[in-house]
């Protein structure tokens, strides 16, 4: 049976209606990018406008970075939450008896991430972008800001950042056997990739164009990876009985040795008495 | 190992048609552990199949198994006439449906909508039409734009039956589907299952009401780890108890020898209380006459004759306490 997108589709279709009607996630959504849109609003306006260009341009980079942090770590929360939640909650069984793959399920479990999560890291950083504009008095602020290899690393990092959360986040989910420790362990995980990000922000690396498509396409690649990685973790059986297949049974115990199996009485039906 | 593999030997349906399902000697261990092992029996298509047990008895896991959501540790089967491999997962899962012990829904999504994300899982292509149906099978309708977290364990219970509806499986698993319902919700879910067997789906089904069992089932198999009897009720009564007439008359008979051995038929008799006894007989039908014709001569006064009947639970119970290895775990 093929990749079905109808079948994605009704995973992430309801994940989006869960996460509407989830009072952690509305609230985590709501929170989290309007703190991570005070630190670089506060930042850009403490600029003067006397302030040197090569001083504006290294906050503007700070800025840059604590507007990829949101991206990363909220959908770590969220995706860690989502496979031991579903078990916890007794509703993985009955997904699993369906003709669902996993490839589909977890495909549709990480979009539902992305999509709101990405949404929200745009819309933090356009208004910051248009606040700059509007407000800032130093006007290397505005240009940093505006530059070039800063957007395009924002919208391509934003997306993949939260790639790599989401997959290490589920992969963990999969795994692990309590919602609290998939989310610390899921948090932890988005460590990673931003300490790159900040040797970036920090002129460790000098932020260009290329570095950042470099960078980027690096992402992307880890993110395919972690996909399959986590796809093959995710196993059926160990979800719904805390117990892999692979394991081999030892002999003993309580299993008579072979050929000590009792006699079943049986009888068949009524043509052959 | 039983050399015997005719087919009333490995409980093989008496229908003509190609099984639902075939199990083939299925052993699932988890780890020293062993949940079930070595169970072999088939279902017709279209037929009622109890698998009764005691607690822990590998019922579930047996359930778990040929639904594809674990892999069995040796054995064969085949399912809605699909081999049991995990590369035939999906195509299996197509063709079937499984009502899990807990029904597992999503409490903060309302009726219809988990029914939703189901019709889509099973790529439906007029789910609003289907879950329609679905709902009016299980008296629903009126509750369907609820959250499924704030109805009734009930309530739930019918959620989730509707939803195993919602692709037509060819073989219905339900494990347990009356368990914690009241006596009218259970009946309702049990007339479900007799409209299902009317629309030729094959329906396995666990549970620990045996007088529900009895009423349903066109065959039971009762499971301790391993299979110890498959058949149909009647049978299964028939051969763990002998065939018996109770007597009751109003005083005690002076001698009950005399009368009982005189009735042709009669194999053996007991006293059950004062004036009360319990006659093996051949065939209980044709010997009741005689006896009350020897009792009439010997001039008792007959209070009742009737036919001992066995429920499904006598048979339980006797099997349950023939077993050394039945000990609740
Ligand atoms: N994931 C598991 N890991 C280890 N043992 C298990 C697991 N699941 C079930 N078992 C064991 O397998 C046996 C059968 O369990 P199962 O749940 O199939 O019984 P059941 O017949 O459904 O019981 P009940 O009537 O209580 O529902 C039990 O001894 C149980 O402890
Ligand atoms: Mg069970």
């Amino acid at each position: 049976m093929k990749f079905s997108f109808i079948r994605l589709g009704a995973v992430l279709h309801k994940e989006l209606r869960e996460y509407r009607r989830s009072p952690f996630i509305v609230l985590t959504m709501a929170v989290l990018p309007l703190v991570f849109l005070i630190e670089p609003l506060i930042t850009i306006f403490r600029i003067g406008p006397s302030v040197a260009a090569s001083t504006a341009d290294r906050a503007v980079s700070g800025t840059f970075l604590v507007l990829l942090i949101a991206p990363a770590l909220l959908p770590a929360v969220i995706a860690a939450y989502s496979v031991v939640g579903e078990r916890e909650q007794g509703t993985l069984e009955p997904l699993l008896t369906t003709p669902l793959r996993r490839e589909e399920l977890l495909l549709g479990k990480a979009i539902g991430v992305v999509v709101p999560a990405v949404g929200l890291a745009y819309v933090v950083f356009a208004v910051v972008q248009v606040c700059a504009r509007l407000f800032a008095s130093n006007t290397y602020v505005v240009s940093a800001l505006g530059q070039g290899s800063h957007i395009l690393a924002e919208i391509l990092f934003a997306p993949l950042l939260a790639g790599w959360s989401i997959w290490v986040g589920i992969g963990i989910s999969a795994r692990a056997s309590d919602v609290r420790v998939a989310q610390q362990l899921g948090t932890l995980s988005s460590i990673p990739p931003l300490a790159v990000v900040a040797l970036v922000s920090f002129d460790v690396f000098t932020p260009s164009v290329t570095l950042a498509v470099v960078f980027a396409l690096i992402l992307l690649v880890a993110d395919v990876i972690l996909f399959r990685v986590v796809s093959a973790l995710f196993d059926r059986e160990r979800l719904i009985t805390g117990a892999s297949a692979q394991r081999a049974p030892s002999a003993g115990g309580q299993v008579p040795p072979a050929g000590t199996v009792r006699r079943i009485p049986r009888i068949g039906g009524s043509d052959d008495g | 190992m039983e050399a015997d593999t005719t087919t009333a030997a490995r409980g093989e349906p008496p229908s003509g048609k190609p099984p639902a399902l075939v199990v083939d000697h299925l052993t699932k261990r988890f780890g020293d552990r062993t949940a079930f092992e070595d169970v072999s029996f088939s279902v017709a298509q279209g037929e009622v199949f109890g698998f009764l047990g005691p607690n822990g008895a590998g019922k579930t896991t047996t359930v778990r198994t040929l639904g594809t959501l674990i892999a069995p540790t040796s054995g064969s089967a085949s399912v809605a006439g699909i081999p049991l491999t995990m590369d035939n997962g999906p195509e299996i899962r197509q063709h079937i449906a499984i009502m899990p012990e807990n029904p597992g829904l999503y409490r903060r999504l309302t009726v219809t909508e988990n029914l939703q994300l189901f019709a889509g899982l099973y790529e439906q292509r007029n789910a609003t039409v289907r879950i329609g149906e679905a709902l009016e099978a299980v008296n629903l309708t009126a509750r369907a734009r609820d959250l499924c977290g704030s109805l009734s364990k009930g309530l739930r219970q019918r959620v989730g039956l509707a939803r195993a509806l919602l692709n037509d499986p060819a073989v219905m698993f339900l494990d347990e589907p009356t368990s914690g319902l009241d006596p009218v919700a259970t009946r309702e879910v049990n007339d479900l299952i007799v409209g299902l067997r009317q629309r030729g789906v094959t329906v396995f089904l666990t549970t620990h009401r045996l007088e529900e069992a009895e009423r349903l089932c066109d065959r039971v198999a009762f499971l301790n780890t391993t299979l110890r009897l498959v058949g149909r009720p009647d049978e299964l009564r028939e051969r763990l108890f002998s065939r018996s007439l109770t007597v009751e008359t109003l005083t005690p008979l002076a001698a009950p020898d005399d009368v009982f051995n005189s009735a042709v038929g009669v194999e053996s008799w007991r006293p059950e209380g004062a004036s009360s006894y319990v006659l093996s007989v051949t065939d209980p039908r044709n010997v009741a006459p005689q006896v009350t014709r020897a009792l009439v001569a010997a001039g008792a006064d007959v209070v009742s004759i009737s036919e001992s009947r066995h429920s499904l639970e006598d048979v339980y119970l006797q099997l349950i306490n023939d077993d050394p290895e039945a000990s609740p775990r």
